[in-house]
């Protein structure tokens, strides 16, 4: 874990140890601010965008809502039943409460490259998520963070903290204006789950053909608490590179990480999960799918760290490739430091087996109905141990971009 | 029914039928026996229309109706089914859903899983993953009960089945083939216990060396075995045909 540094950040130059290295002067910061609005008052371009990335603006099911567009936070109210549980406030916000200094830019370096640098320099709120101690909120939590500017560069920096014994589930959708093709966004998103806290985070992105995303995030579990990070990108992209990392550092501490990547186009999707196991009894599980097709590169990665003799973790990585052109590079690693520690992996790429179309076809499906199953099935969530109504939610939206872009 | 007239196929050039002619009415169930590799379940993909299966001379008819070029999926749409020997498993697809498609939605579930003694909370499992050898038998038979295809094929059902099911699938199929036409591998033919067949045939080198009544031929095979066959004139005369 990096130390607090008040030094100001002097990667600004530093490329990220994965992806392709951007050049930020390219990308404008200009836009102008937004007024707050009502959620559901949002225009119909918007708000259908956001509802892509699992966001509601009619708030549907939804326990309290963070609506940001550009730089300007347009929306942040819990629903009023469940206004006592928790607290959604933008970032700048929070920072006025001295003691979320205490969790500002400690799990995640600013030095650790150029965009986290980036972000620290050029800073544009974000939302500051708290649950509440033991208050439990069946309906989940929401984000959005919006980009309607042609060139935009947007730098959120988000915290999330679960106070002990608390439960929640929070999506994040982060979406863009149709008009809008080319961008960077840049997220630092720093978790604390703290004692027998769960917390089931969300994040579903959908960008365009010519964006480049860089999320940096951080994750600390305390004892006996449970921290699931679900990661849903459908949509081509120009380049994503992401590397998040938990750590397991209270006894009995669980980390999951589920990833849906579908690399269309030319996209070219660097995406991993670090689980490190410092604690008695840690877990941790990462299970990645991955579907490359046309000219798509992906790289999944993953590493597992155990530094405790009792810890225990598993990686699962499995890479479908529609097109002779794209390419998946798995990446397992594990790192063991002490003996006891017992971590596995297994990773496997291919393309869909021809005997499993024509068993298929021998039920009566059309070569391209087999072959839609099979993919399907591949993006099965169910093996994701989620709540019933978000694997609903996510089921669906693979369902919808399976169906129009492969 | 299904009439194969003059069948020849090959396997990336290599030859796996050779002129085979069968014809099973509608009504009959015909068994097919022969040693391993003597072209039984390439007639079966042949007769499916897989596609790496290449009809070189020859025609399938079914039903009046030449389907020789037809894909698989048309043909199945016409009344074939088929019980496979070695299904592939295929994760986050589910049984269920394919009973489903098979069944074009009415599906008793219930009365399926009993016939076939398969638990109904399989429906939910992906396709053959994690099923055992006679769980595969048992599931792929539930597929064709569900789909009531004019015409089934039931490639080996009995192989690695225990008795008691050994009584279960041979009643389900038995119960199934009562009103329908069928063809039906098998390799030590205890199924012929409870399926009443009409004809049974043998293969060998890819073409069928003869005919005839299947409890008789059955006899026969496990009195002498597919060595005895061999020295038949018949399948001497098939050996150097090939």
């Amino acid at each position: 874990m990096p130390k607090s540094k008040k030094a100001a950040p002097k990667a600004i130059e530093k490329p990220a140890a994965f992806g392709p290295d951007l050049n930020i002067g390219t990308f404008s910061r200009e836009v102008a601010p937004r007024p707050p609005c009502p959620v559901s008052s949002l225009p119909e371009d918007v708000a259908r965008r956001a509802l892509s990335a699992g966001v509601r603006t009619d708030e549907l099911d939804r326990a309290g809502t963070y609506f940001q567009i550009d730089q300007s936070v347009v929306f942040k109210a819990m629903r009023k039943k469940f206004a006592r549980k928790a607290e959604i406030l933008s970032t700048k916000d929070a920072l006025k409460y001295r003691w979320v200094r205490n969790y500002w830019w400690k799990l995640v370096d600013a030095n650790t490259d150029k965009y986290t640098t980036l972000a620290k320099l050029k800073w544009d709120q974000g939302y500051f998520i708290r649950i509440l101690k033991d208050q439990k909120i069946a309906l989940p939590l929401q984000a959005c963070m919006f980009i309607s500017k042609e060139n935009f560069n947007q730098n959120v920096h988000n915290l999330i903290i679960a106070e002990p014994g608390s439960e929640a589930q929070i999506i994040t959708g982060c979406a863009i204006h149709p008009n809008v093709q080319r961008g960077l966004h840049v997220g630092i998103s720093e978790f604390y789950v703290k004692k027998n806290a769960k917390l089931i985070f969300t994040m579903i992105h959908n960008w365009a053909q010519n964006f480049n995303v860089r999320p940096r995030t951080a994750a600390l579990v305390d004892d006996d608490a449970t921290f699931v990070n679900n990661y849903v990108c459908m949509k081509p992209v120009k380049s994503l590179q992401m590397y998040p990392v938990a750590y397991c550092k209270g006894a009995n501490s669980k980390v999951r990480f589920n990833t849906i990547l579908h690399g269309g186009q030319n996209s070219y999707l660097d995406v991993g999960s670090k689980v490190v196991l410092q604690s008695k009894g840690t877990r941790g599980e990462v299970i990645a799918r991955a579907i490359a097709s046309d000219n798509a590169q992906i790289s999944a990665r993953g590493l597992l760290v155990g530094e405790h003799k009792d810890s225990k973790a598993h990686l699962e990585c499995r890479g479908l490739l529609l097109s002779d052109e794209a390419s998946i590079h798995a990446i397992p690693e594990l790192v063991g430091k002490v003996k006891g520690t017992e971590l596995s992996h297994e990773a496997a790429v291919g393309k869909i087996a021809e005997e499993q179309i024509q068993y298929l076809m021998a039920r009566g499906f059309s070569e391209s109905e087999a072959e839609s199953l099979i993919i399907r099935g591949f993006m099965d969530v169910s093996i994701f141990g989620l709540p019933d109504a978000l694997k609903e939610d996510i089921k669906r939206m693979i369902d919808a971009t399976i169906g129009g872009a492969l | 029914m299904l009439r194969l007239e003059n069948l020849t196929v090959e396997i990336v050039g290599k030859r796996v039928l050779q002129k085979v002619n069968l014809e099973i009415p509608k009504g009959e169930t015909h068994v097919l026996f022969g040693p391993n590799g003597s072209g039984k379940t390439s007639l079966i993909m042949s007769i499916l229309g897989f596609p790496s299966y290449h009809v070189t001379s020859g025609k399938i008819w079914f039903n009046g109706m030449d389907v020789t070029t037809l894909p698989t999926n048309e043909r199945v749409k016409l009344g074939i089914g088929v019980s496979f020997q070695n299904p592939p498993s295929i994760r986050g697809v589910k049984l269920g859903d394919v009973l489903q498609h098979l069944a074009k939605g009415e599906v008793d579930e219930i009365k399926l899983a009993n016939a076939t003694n398969i638990p109904a909370e399989f429906f939910g499992r992906d396709l053959n993953f994690g099923f055992s050898g006679g769980e595969l038998k048992r599931s792929e038979i539930l597929q064709v009960l569900a789909q009531r295809p004019d015409f089934a094929i039931f490639d080996e059902p009995d192989s690695g089945v225990d008795v008691e099911n050994m009584e279960i699938i041979g009643k389900a199929i038995s119960e199934f083939l009562k009103r329908r036409s069928g063809l039906l591998i098998t390799h030590l033919g205890h199924l012929l216990r409870y399926v009443k067949a009409d004809v049974a045939h043998v293969m060998f080198y890819g073409m069928i060396a003869c005919s005839g009544e299947p409890s008789k031929i059955l006899n026969l095979i496990m009195k002498r075995g597919y060595k005895w066959c061999e020295r038949c004139p018949k399948v001497k005369k098939l050996r150097r045909k090939r």
